[in-house]
């Protein structure tokens, strides 16, 4: 039997890993995708704690919908941004980014 | 007449002003200027009415004008004059016209110039005729940044460059202000606590009765506050470079009226509000003055550059006043007021007197200069006036001043008051000095080009030299009226607060 | 017509300030028309002054008259400008407003040269307004008021040729020597007006007779006694007077001899109630003008300049006059200070007179034989000369002999006998003066000629005064001056003969011993000189007092100045500046955190999140609250 517990470890694992990458990865494109496993860590919680915890209704799902909506929204942006940037500097490496640096 | 709402016409007419110039294409350079003069001139114009109309007999607030701006905080658009208040305002205006004058020879940016330099004067007229307290800081925010911009665009480098004079001068007041800013709202919170109601409006607050401690816990925020903008010894140090590096309108409004808010907030808020701890903290800021007095005296006969030896002797004379507010007494008080405007009405002549020199020598060294009364006699002849009245000569405004206050603070304090009065024998050593070796000795031949003051050159000359000596030989015109309000001040926190503290 | 003047007294103190107004502000341009304003004025207030003191002179009985309105008022403190008329005014007035209006005509001729001709005008018009102000003041914040005054006038008149670095130095010098005096004085009036909450002559003086803390009005009234020391240029404050004598020369006879010096005499005159309070303020009054008599007449020996010959005579007879104070003798010394008044007046015009005709010259040895040349002005400085020796019957004589008798009868035999080695010594460098400028052999080269009208007849009218202003005091006129300028107390003594003659025998002695000397060369001045080079030289020098004064000046004032400035830019600012720059350093520390990096941000940003977390689950939420 597949517990909460289970859910939200699962969630845990996959959030702790995209942490990592967004922390420790250098390459842009990678960090992107790192926060993607997060959102998705967090869509995982939503789905478990509409089942689990407040049974019923469909909040949870409704929210892991917008989360994805915006996921994809925040992919095309962030794309976007990496690409101008690395028509810039030649680079996908985040070391080589320090605009906000004044 | 009744609703003829004259503080308000006499405190925005130079934000319109200032609005007006705006819309005036930059190369029109005179149309600015006498916009300017203009504006000023109404605001003088409606001073000395409000001077001669305020009803002495009836004393108390009078001309007012309220409108509610912030119900829930309490803050009304409040305006009203009594005998503390008038005297400062007659004087921001005289300065202000004379300052317009003073500044006929700027060259570059005149148009910015202009519209800072009246949003300033608006900014110092709105804290002399608020009883709010919250609109008064207002308006005493509203000086600061003018004063930055321009110390840093039109201002002088000689001993510290402008940005750090302009820098150093933001900083002080800015520190000042914040201290005073906590104290209005410790005393806003405990008004309502202690009310209910929320109120800002002095006279509302003057009411409450606070606790000692805690009067005292503000009052010494407000001497803080207040004593850095008056240049407190020793928080002092912006007021020398600072004068040096402004430009010459900003020397003679920042010296003349800006200082002033010093002395008349604590008077008019610190004084009135919290008389216990005024009483408690009144030994401290007594023996500072002091401080203020001989030292920056001294200082004085060592500078060379006459905008220092006039910041310096700025200090000093602010010491009188301290120790005229710190006495606590009616005569003191009385005193301190007359100072204000004196020292107000002197410092300004000196200022535009030099930065007129300075505009054509191109130099303020003492040593440098020499002889000039051959040059330029009634450049000279300003000079003199504005130093006799500095060391207290009678017959000009500042002795009335300097005199009361000496008779009301030897009443509290006789030994401080001792050293303050040897400071007539260090100003007249430092001023005789300085004007023997600028305007005096023989002819210089390298200073035969210097034109002699001409044409709007003079008005300032006139209208603060006339005000120096008219006070001078009438000085009871004015005392009557400080009289009035310091006696219905000192009346008022005598029966309500603490009876017969005073 | 007496009634009215008396009534209309401020008048005789306004008339010159208008003049003075007028002046600057419109007719500076006019240099001719200046000056008749200037002497228009005083003039009529001497008309008025005159009426005055010949009213109060021939009536019955003491004129006491006065009158004020208020100037300075709020509750506790009261400064009226006001006018006090006694005996003591009237003879104030009638000094003042003469010798000025003599000045003033004098000036036509003297200064008639000069470009700063209106302004000189100008400037005697204030000065002689606030001279006649001083006099008549009923209070004392008025006094200071007017003193102060005066001290502007003399400031201006002493550096009148500013161009000269000398003639700035001396007028600076005498408006910071009398500040000091004058911290002195209002200090004194500061106490007055605390104890006794009045500053009103008539009001003071009925307080002060019933007040018992005899210590606190001894304190007061050597605080008092500090403004004449300074006015009066009493030791130590006496430096600036000679140097005083850069002003033009009239400026010298009206302001630095004959008026405004005085007031410090006048002013004890005024304020005698107090210090009679005390007798040992009388004393402290009596040994500094006894001791400045003579310590000035010594240096007075050895001077070569024809002015400040007649500077250090002034010095010492001032000192006569405050000592008179000292010793109660009120009245001769404020005859003394009218009978000095004519005769150093006329001295002083004499001098200038001289140095008129000589082209700027002062210094006597090159002077001579202007007997033949300059007859007027020889005989009339004689006659001054003799008057100021106390030679019967000039007016000198008679004062002189007032002042002595008080000592001598009144058991002050130190200061008698001081007072008559003074009379001595004046008698001797007087003559000194006049027996090698006047009499000597012509070693200048220039040739000198007697000057216009307008300076001669002054000198006449002064002569004429010099001789005979005496007898309103003289036994001749029964001491109807004693009548006039009295105080309660005062003490009269019966005229002695003793005192008389030696006074006289002392003044021909000190005449003939300058007669042999610098006439009849009979005794060599060289050798006395060379006898006594190390005194001669400390009194050459001024016994080093201006010297001493200066290096106290350098040392403690400037060297003050000068450590409390480097204390202001590095002590003080450079606690303000450390300040701004900790600030500043603690932002480029904390800088380094931000690297721009979005990862080292982020990792802050969960780092701050599981701090609070951890807070939350192992401290509670209290901890954030």
């Amino acid at each position: 039997m597949i517990s909460f517990e289970h859910y939200l470890l699962l969630s845990t694992i996959i959030f702790g890993i995209g942490l990592y990458g967004i922390l420790a990865r250098k390459n842009a494109v990678a960090v992107l995708m790192s926060l993607e496993l997060m959102l998705n860590a967090v869509n995982i919680n939503f789905i478990a704690i509409n089942k689990f915890v407040i049974t019923g209704g469909v909040t949870g799902q409704l929210f892991a919908i917008f989360v994805i909506v915006v996921a994809a929204a925040e992919v095309a942006v962030g794309l976007a941004l990496i690409i101008s940037i690395f028509r810039q500097k030649k680079s996908v490496n985040l070391n080589d980014f320090n605009l906000l640096k004044w | 007449m009744a609703n003829f709402p004259i503080l308000s016409i006499t405190l925005f007419t130079p934000v319109i002003a200032a609005i007006v110039i705006m819309l005036i294409p930059r190369k029109n350079e005179q149309p600015i200027r006498l916009v300017a003069a203009f504006a000023t001139l109404v605001s003088l114009i409606l001073s000395v009415v409000v001077f001669f109309g305020y009803d002495q007999g009836l004393g108390g607030l009078q001309f007012i004008e309220r409108i509610i701006w912030t119900p829930d905080l309490g803050v009304t658009y409040a305006l009203g004059v009594d005998g503390i208040s008038i005297p400062m305002l007659l004087l921001t205006a005289l300065i202000g016209f004379s300052a317009v004058f003073a500044s006929w020879q700027i060259k570059d940016r005149v148009k910015e110039f202009f519209v800072l330099l009246l949003i300033l004067l608006t900014g110092v007229m709105g804290t002399f005729l608020t009883t709010d307290l919250f609109i008064f800081f207002l308006f005493y925010e509203v000086v600061v940044i003018p004063i930055y911009l321009m110390v840093i665009m039109w201002g002088s480098s000689k001993r510290v460059t402008k940005e750090y004079a302009g820098m150093k001068l933001t900083i002080y007041l800015l520190i000042g202000s914040a201290f005073l800013l906590i104290g209005i709202i410790m005393l806003f919170i405990q008004s309502y606590l202690a009310n209910g109601t929320p109120t800002m409006d002095i006279f509302a607050l003057a009411q409450i009765g606070f606790s000692t401690t805690f009067q005292v816990i503000v009052f010494a925020l407000m001497a803080f506050g207040f004593g850095t903008l008056l240049s407190m010894f020793p928080f002092h140090a912006w007021s020398p470079d600072g004068y040096a590096g402004a430009p010459t309108a900003v020397s003679m409004i920042h010296a003349g009226v800006l200082k002033k808010i010093g002395g008349y907030g604590l008077i008019r808020i610190g004084i009135y509000l919290l008389p216990a701890g005024a009483q408690i903290i009144a030994p401290i800021i007594a023996v500072l003055a002091i401080g203020n007095i001989i030292y920056a005296a001294f200082i004085c006969l060592s500078q060379k550059d006459l905008k220092y030896i006039v910041g310096y002797s700025s200090v000093s004379h602010m010491g009188y006043v301290l120790i005229g507010v710190a006495a606590l007494n009616l005569i003191s008080i009385n005193g301190a007021i007359i100072m204000m405007f004196a020292h107000g009405v002197m410092s300004a002549l000196f200022f535009a007197l030099i930065g007129n020199l300075y505009e054509k020598s191109h130099t303020r060294n003492i040593d440098e200069l020499g002889g000039l009364a051959h040059q330029m006699p009634k450049l000279a002849t300003g000079l003199m006036i504005a130093g006799l009245a500095s060391l207290g000569l009678p017959g000009l405004v500042n002795f009335v001043g300097e005199f009361t206050i000496f008779i009301g603070a030897f009443g509290t304090y006789k030994v401080l008051t001792i050293l303050a009065v040897s400071g007539i024998i260090f100003t007249a050593v430092y001023i005789l000095r300085t004007l023997g070796s600028v305007l005096f000795g023989p002819r210089r031949e390298e200073w035969d080009h210097l034109q002699d003051l001409k044409g709007v050159e003079m008005i300032p000359l006139l209208v603060l030299g006339g005000v120096i000596i008219l006070g001078g030989i009438l000085p009871f015109g004015l005392i009557d009226l400080i009289n009035s309000g310091v006696g219905s001040l000192i009346a008022q926190i005598g029966t309500i607060q603490i009876g017969g503290i005073f | 017509m007496f009634v009215w003047s008396i009534q209309h007294a401020w008048l005789i103190a306004l008339l010159p300030f208008v003049a003075f107004a007028l002046i600057g502000l419109f007719s500076h341009k006019w240099p001719k028309i200046s000056a008749y304003l200037s002497i228009a004025a005083i003039f009529v207030s001497f008309l008025m002054a005159t009426i005055i003191a010949g009213g109060t002179f021939l009536a019955g009985e003491a004129i006491n008259y006065e009158v004020a309105v208020k100037w300075i008022n709020m509750p506790g403190l009261q400064v009226d400008m006001g006018i006090l008329i006694d005996g003591l005014t009237a003879v104030m007035l009638v000094v003042v407003t003469l010798v000025a209006l003599l000045v003033q005509i004098y000036s036509l001729g003297y200064m008639d040269k000069d470009p700063g001709f209106a302004s000189y005008y100008a400037y005697q018009s204030i000065f002689a307004g606030s001279m006649l102000g001083l006099v008549l003041a009923n209070n004392f914040g008025q006094i200071f008021v007017f003193w102060e005054l005066v001290g502007l006038a003399s400031y201006l008149l002493i550096g009148f040729w500013f161009g000269r670095n000398s003639a700035r130095e001396a007028a600076k010098k005498a408006f910071i020597t009398n500040r000091v005096g004058d911290f002195g004085f209002l200090l004194g009036i500061l106490f007055l007006q605390i104890i006794f909450g009045t500053l009103n002559f008539t009001g003071l003086a009925g307080e002060i007779s019933s007040y018992a803390n005899t210590g606190l009005l001894i304190v007061i009234s050597l605080l008092l006694l500090a403004g004449p020391i300074g006015k009066s240029a009493q030791f130590p404050l006496h430096v600036w007077l000679p140097d005083a004598m850069e002003g033009p020369t009239p400026v010298s006879a009206l302001i630095h001899a004959a008026t405004m010096v005085a007031a410090g005499v006048y002013l004890i005159a005024r304020a005698l109630f107090i210090f009679s309070a005390t007798p040992e303020a009388m004393i402290v009054i009596a040994l500094v003008g006894g001791f400045t008599a003579l310590f000035a007449a010594t240096i007075a020996i050895v001077q070569n300049d024809i002015k400040r010959i007649l500077a250090y005579s002034t010095l010492s007879q001032l000192g006569y006059m405050v000592m008179a104070m000292g010793i109660g003798a009120m009245t001769a010394g404020i005859f003394h200070l009218m009978t000095h008044a004519f005769f150093k007046a006329l001295l002083f015009l004499g001098a200038g007179a001289v140095i008129y005709a000589l082209q700027d010259e002062q210094d006597i040895w090159k002077m001579g034989n202007l007997n033949k040349s300059m007859p007027i002005t020889t005989w009339t400085f004689v006659i001054g000369a003799l008057a100021l020796s106390g030679i019967p019957p000039l007016s000198g004589f008679w004062s002189k002999d007032e002042i002595l008798l008080g000592a001598f009868a009144g058991g002050y035999t130190g200061l008698y006998i001081l007072g008559t080695l003074v009379a001595f010594i004046t008698a001797f460098y007087m003559f000194r003066l006049i027996f090698v400028a006047f009499f000597g052999k012509n070693q200048g080269g220039v040739k000198a000629v007697e000057p216009p009208k307008t300076m001669t007849l002054p000198l006449i009218i002064l002569a004429f005064m010099a001789i005979v202003a005496g007898f309103v005091g003289s036994p001749l006129a029964n001491y109807r001056f004693a009548d006039l300028v009295t105080y309660a107390g005062a003490v009269h003594y019966d005229p002695s003969l003793l005192v008389m003659v030696v006074s006289s025998l002392v003044a021909i002695a000190g005449i003939c011993l300058a007669w042999l000397i610098y006439q009849k060369q009979a005794i060599s001045a060289e050798e006395i000189k060379g006898k006594f080079s190390g005194l001669y030289k400390l009194l050459y020098n001024k016994y080093y007092i201006d010297e001493l004064y200066h290096w106290l000046i350098k040392v403690f004032v400037d060297g003050t100045a000068k450590v409390l400035f480097w204390i202001d830019i590095y002590i003080v600012n450079g606690f303000i500046n450390g300040l701004a720059s900790l600030a500043g350093s603690m932002g480029r520390l904390l800088s380094y955190t931000g690297n721009g990096q979005v990862q080292t941000y982020a990792l802050y940003m969960f780092a701050g999140i599981i701090i609070i977390l951890a807070a939350i689950l192992f401290g509670g939420l209290a901890i954030l609250l």
